[in-house]
């Protein structure tokens, strides 16, 4: 193996187009993380179990150590940086998970919102078994889920209740 | 005009003091992807380190080549023992008094073991040069079971030291013995044995597992040689300890030092150790002069840092026929793989495993503990407990539930029995603990009514004999756990870590306007410090919590403390914290005084503000003191408001839990479904009661991983087995069961607010209780004990074994 000749990328990353030049091997998660200085989804494991490193791609949700990032070539990405509205307030999901008490040592935080804004998307009244089924590609250590589960169904019924803004994308 | 003074109540709820459940000051970041975790750090011409690890349990290294992976384009250096040897390097001091590879020195001691350490400009390449470095090894026989470590016939292993038979806790019986340590009075217990009407015995092992937490370790170190200054940014769940064995180790003076500690992705002991991935970042930044970063990948997470427990405890009990329980007998074999790592106190080979005695009244007991080295990953931390208490409550748990069945008694009615009462506290343990306060009786009598124990017991009868009659396929079970923690390490007359006594410090400062800083010598790892600590500062002082900003982590500005494990954070560094917020509320208070021109005796605190007695219109704020404190003292007095406080405690916390649960199983696919769970702690005073809440969710949720399937393994060529996510089982939402939690109050009785600490009894607690639930299941079959992880397998072959499925 040796180093291998560099591509461009360009990505629509929280509705701005960025890029940068990588290897074709460098992963999603890499590229937001090295090229993009986006911190915020996380590496956990090596065989996409964890789910720290989801971001939403093209209105899925991913695991971004499993996909390469010329793989997202021309795509749009969501990551936690583009949760919150344009005028900075708060998803309702960043909220509930502050609210209800949803995290603690923060490493799965990312993954876990921005997973559960796609679940909310697809399900917008998930039942308590439908979000633990839906979050299940998304480890935590710390919170033992039920504060979590707590805080997805709150944002859901403050999302049905109040008209949709959208996330910066 | 003034407006109206806002009602006591008011003033309370803007405090937002101790009791409040107060959100969290640390979220902010996290839910908007900006915390700060050490691989998000990124410094000008850093490098990226990564280790080339031993395919062998046990081998000779013959030849290290490395010249194809320096050859290969962007790797910087490959550094191996020979290189760390001149800077004496290549082996570094455990915090058990051993001593532990860096870089394996002529041989390797564990499959995955680091044996070299490439540094290249990108984490990509320098995992192509790891594939690059070849090396050839002598493959010599594995020691893989703890049982024959001490044969005649052993391979050795520890050829380092093999002569060396005066180890750090006494004399060593064999090249491969560790230490052999023993608390009680062999000869009284062995008489009462000798004599009791009714005795058990069962060899009880608890697995080797891994706390796994989410962020991996990892460390950027930094040396800036016009300054002779070196930085680390690590994964330190004790800073100060680790800038001082940096320090000893590296010969740089500890004031040119510098540890960072992060945003910590979770601890839960994996991060107390000092890792060979810190140090050859460190001696790399000092050869090539950049930052170098060293993060870890989950299978060397998994392999190679900190496993814990993997203890093997035969335990007995001697009790009267109407259930008394007269003593207790205890010998442990650990495990603890090619280097003794331990993170316990110095003095504490074994941990608090002395403990073992519970919550229980036992008039005498012995305890043996024998430490051996085999073929595996050292560590031996504490996984979400203070040191080997978790054993030891796992331990005891597990056998008064077989003096249970064997007496044919109720296991919960065996416990009250026997438990200490609260007319006993202090109460001095036959293996020398002080417990400090408890109101036991109580906590199990709540717990018991409130899931409705005797209708359990009940339904648990007929479901059996509905069994019998072919009408379900299902067992029912149902488990306790009365456990007693020991935390909060420690007082100095018995706790250290390597000569350094286990105190914790409060450092706070008050600004003009009536904001604070306050830093401690303990490190958050999810634990909500920022929140907690302000919240006991708002409290003593009638600063608001939302005034008061919380540091912790940085060695050149935080007070030196020993760090957070062991559940000492509130129990040492948070009376630190009120004692030093008591000192800013007594200058405070003589500042009021001078302002309000009454005597000191005259005054009187009033949630935020001083007032004088008997005239409630006459006062003032805190917020007016804290801008006199800086124009307006009284003759004399220093201005300024600030306090600092280093706090030795004068015994230990005793937290403690009555755990119940409750689950079914399907005998014909040994499929086990918690239907109910309920856990109530006693941690004393509560500061937070959502976060209390929150930590038990986690802390229930780890031992439910520990009970139901996590292992690490090794085959008996040495090979470790299950360390990838994919076979190490870390509960998902969808196993995770819903928990139900409750609380008593007891304070500590020394402790400056009473508070006792919390974290990590839900683990202690837990695992018994999950444990003794799938094992009841099974006890009318005459089932008196199951080998932990009570996964899938394992309980299908239990129902197979007592002839329910064929």
């Amino acid at each position: 193996m040796s180093t291998q000749a560099k591509t461009r990328v360009t990505v629509n990353v929280n509705g701005r187009d960025m890029s940068a030049e990588v290897e074709p091997r460098t992963l999603l998660i890499h590229f937001l993380r090295e090229n993009l200085n986006l911190t915020g989804p996380h590496i956990g494991c090596d065989t996409s179990h964890c789910g720290a490193c989801t971001v939403d791609l093209d209105g899925k949700s991913v695991k971004s150590c499993t996909v390469f990032a010329v793989q997202a070539e021309g795509s749009k990405v969501l990551t936690i940086e583009g949760m919150a509205a344009a005028d900075g307030s708060l998803h309702p999901l960043q909220a509930a998970f502050h609210e209800h008490h949803g995290l603690q040592c923060g490493f799965c935080t990312p993954g876990m919102i921005t997973r559960a804004y796609r679940l909310l998307q697809e399900n917008p009244k998930p039942s308590d078994a439908e979000i633990r089924m839906g979050i299940s590609g998304n480890l935590c250590r710390c919170t033992g889920y039920q504060n979590i589960v707590k805080a997805i169904s709150a944002a859901a019924d403050v999302m049905a209740s109040q008209p949709r803004k959208e996330a910066a994308e | 005009m003034n407006a109206p003074t806002p009602s006591r109540a008011e003033r309370e709820a803007a405090l937002k003091g101790m009791g409040f459940a107060r959100r969290r000051t640390e979220d902010a970041r996290f839910i908007q992807g900006k915390g700060n975790y050490v691989d998000d750090l990124k410094l000008p011409g850093m490098l990226f380190g990564d280790f080339v690890r031993s395919p062998y349990g046990h081998a000779r290294i013959k030849k290290i080549d490395i010249s194809k992976a320096a050859a290969l384009p962007g790797v910087k250096a490959i550094l191996t023992a020979n290189d760390l040897k001149p800077l004496k390097l290549h082996w570094m001091p455990t915090l058990a008094g051993d001593v532990q590879a860096v870089l394996a020195d002529e041989k390797v001691l564990f499959a995955n073991q680091e044996v070299a350490f490439v540094i290249a400009e990108d984490r990509y390449i320098a995992a192509d040069a790891v594939e690059l470095v070849e090396v050839e090894y002598e493959p010599l026989p594995p020691l893989v079971d703890p049982f024959k470590s001490m044969a005649p016939d052993a391979p050795i292993l520890r050829e380092d030291i093999k002569d060396k038979l005066d180890g750090a806790h006494g004399k060593r019986r064999h090249p491969n013995h560790i230490f052999e340590w023993t608390v009680g009075d062999k000869a009284a217990t062995d008489k009462v044995f000798a004599d009791a009407p009714v005795k058990v015995k069962e060899l009880i092992s608890y697995q080797r597992v891994h706390p796994a937490p989410l962020e991996t370790c990892a460390s950027v170190a930094s040396m800036d040689k016009i300054r002779g200054e070196l930085t680390v940014w690590g994964t330190f769940q004790a800073p100060h300890v680790v800038r001082t064995v940096a320090s000893i180790l590296s010969g740089i003076p500890e004031h040119k030092i510098r540890i960072i500690s992060p945003d910590i992705g979770g601890g839960f002991g994996n991060k107390v150790g000092v890792y060979p991935g810190y140090v050859c970042s460190i001696v790399a930044s000092i050869v090539l002069g950049v930052p170098v970063k060293w993060v870890e990948d989950r299978i060397e997470n998994l392999s190679a840092t900190a496993f814990a427990r993997d203890y093997h405890m035969t335990a007995e009990l001697a009790a009267t026929a109407d259930g008394k329980i007269l003593g207790l007998r205890c010998h442990v074999l650990a495990d603890h793989g090619a280097f003794d790592a331990c993170a316990d106190p110095s003095k504490y080979p074994a941990g608090f495993f002395n403990i073992v005695t519970g919550s229980y009244d036992i008039p005498v007991a012995h305890l043996a503990v024998d430490g051996v080295y085999t073929n595996k990953a050292p560590g031996g931390v504490a996984y979400r407990c203070s040191f080997r208490v978790t054993e030891a409550a796992y331990c005891i748990e597990r056998i008064v539930d077989v003096l249970a069945l064997k007496l044919n008694m109720d296991p919960a009615e065996l416990r009250l029995k026997n438990l200490i009462q609260p007319q006993q506290f202090p109460y001095k343990s036959a293996l020398g603990w002080e417990y400090d306060s408890g109101e036991y009786p109580t906590a199990l009598k709540k717990a018991m009514q409130t899931v409705g124990y005797p209708a359990l017991r009940a339904e648990q009868k007929q479901k059996r004999e509905a069994f019998k009659r072919g009408e379900t396929r299902e067992l029912m079970g149902i488990g306790i756990a009365f456990f007693t923690e020991i935390v909060g390490a420690g007082p100095s007359r018995n706790c250290d870590i390597l000569g350094i006594a286990m105190f914790d410090s409060a450092e706070i400062r008050v600004h003009p306007t009536g904001a604070a800083i306050a830093r401690f010598g303990t490190k958050s790892q999810g634990q909500a410090h920022e929140t907690t600590y302000a919240q006991i500062i708002a409290t003593e002082t009638g600063i608001p919590a939302d005034m008061i900003a919380v540091e912790e982590g940085d060695t050149s500005t935080a007070p030196y403390g020993l760090g957070t494990y062991g559940s000492r954070s509130t129990p040492v560094a948070g009376a630190a914290c009120a004692r030093a917020a008591r000192k800013i509320q007594a200058k405070a208070k003589k500042i009021a005084a001078h302002l309000l021109e009454v005597s000191e005796n005259d005054i009187e605190f009033d949630v935020d503000r001083f007032q004088v007695k008997g005239l409630p219109e006459k006062v003032k704020t805190m917020k007016e003191i804290c801008w006199a404190a800086y124009n307006n003292v009284p003759p004399g007095m220093e201005p300024g408001l600030e306090a600092v406080d280093y706090y030795d405690p004068p015994n230990m916390t005793y937290p403690f839990g009555a755990y119940i649960c409750v689950l079914d199983i399907d005998v014909d696919t040994g499929a086990v479904k918690v239907r109910r769970f309920y856990a109530l702690d006693d941690c004393g005073t509560r500061i937070n009661p959502m976060v209390i809440e929150g930590q038990v969710h986690g802390g229930l949720t780890e031992a439910f991983g520990i009970a139901m399937g996590q292992e690490i393994t090794y085959d008996a060529t040495g090979n470790v087995q299950g360390v990838t996510l994919m076979d190490y089982f870390l509960p998902t939402a969808v196993e995770t069961p819903v928990w139900e939690t409750d609380h008593t109050v007891t304070p500590s009785p020394h402790h400056p607010i009473g508070a006792k600490g919390v974290g990590e009894s839900p683990n202690v607690g837990g695992v018994p209780a999950f444990s003794n639930a799938v094992i009841d299941a099974f006890a009318h079959l005459g089932v008196t004990h199951l080998q932990m992880p009570h996964d899938q397998w394992r309980v299908w072959k239990a129902a197979e074994k007592a002839g329910l499925v064929s």
